[in-house]
């Protein structure tokens, strides 16, 4: 594909501010989480995009990495939210407010 | 317009399209099924880009393995339909304006920055398992098994945050 990189790294972009919003408007802990994961896979593109520009493969080790990495995140992460739900009967992030001041 | 800006225009329109329908759809199911089509997407610009391996990895684990292990968690605790109320109604206008600056700064940043000289033209050899093995089996090896690590110490720990707590004991 012969696009310049500026306009992936655009779409990388929106697709990381995307995520942003996510996290910031969602109350739902699982919709938060998809997010983040949204917000990993723009950081991907990007990586992926630099590897090309620079013929270079370390950057698609990088996301080989992340990928990796992500996985065993959202393993812990979901396990958490399910102990959440577990002792709330809610996933909503505001519900969890036990340590408030 | 050439071809190959038609494919990433189009191609960005679905994985924009996709993003703002998983943001904006009420079931949380919809959300998975919709992530896991802009996950597609992302792997066939990784396909274009020369990444032929990642764009299968990113494939089976992240659209296979990762987004059937959150369905399967929205089903078992059957939160298709939590909605949550608004606490704070300020919370959402604030972060739209925040996310509006933040996509602001980086459009700044990618206007201001030097136009890239087009990218050498790579083989097909480039990004191909071989290639991306050789390199992991050789100078990456060591983070290679601490990833095996971490997945197994996220495995336990996962069971042991789900576990049962146990009975308390028989008189």
């Amino acid at each position: 594909m012969n696009v310049p990189t500026s306009y992936l790294i655009g779409l990388s972009g929106v697709l990381f501010g995307m995520g942003v919003l996510g996290v910031l408007v969602r109350r739902n802990a699982i919709v938060m989480f998809m997010s983040v994961e949204l917000m990993l896979n723009a950081a991907n593109l990007a990586l992926i995009t630099f590897a090309r520009q620079w013929a270079d493969v370390e950057g698609q080790i990088f996301v080989f990495f992340i990928i990796g990495v992500a996985a065993a995140e959202v393993a812990v992460g979901l396990a958490l939210i399910v102990a959440i739900f577990k002792s709330k009967h809610s996933i909503d992030v505001d519900q969890v407010s036990g340590l408030r001041g | 317009m050439t071809i190959d800006q038609v494919i990433f225009f189009g191609l960005a329109a679905v994985a924009v399209w996709t993003a703002a329908c998983m943001l904006l759809s009420g079931n949380s199911v919809y959300s998975a099924l919709f992530l896991v089509l802009n996950f597609m997407t992302v792997a066939v610009f990784f396909l274009l880009l020369h990444a032929a391996f990642i764009a299968l990895m990113q494939v089976t684990v992240y659209a296979g393995a990762i987004m059937v292990l959150f369905l399967f968690v929205i089903m078992l605790l059957g939160a298709e339909r939590l909605e949550t109320r608004p606490s704070l109604p300020w919370q959402a206008p604030v972060a739209v304006a925040l996310t509006v600056l933040l996509l602001g700064l980086m459009a700044l940043a990618l206007l201001q920055a030097p136009q890239a000289a087009s990218p050498p033209v790579v083989g097909p050899a480039f990004g191909s398992p071989t290639a991306v093995g050789d390199l992991l089996f050789s100078e990456y090896v060591l983070p290679f098994e601490v990833t095996s690590l971490l997945l197994l110490v996220a495995m336990v720990g996962a069971i042991v945050l789900t576990r049962r707590p146990k009975r308390p004991e028989a008189p």
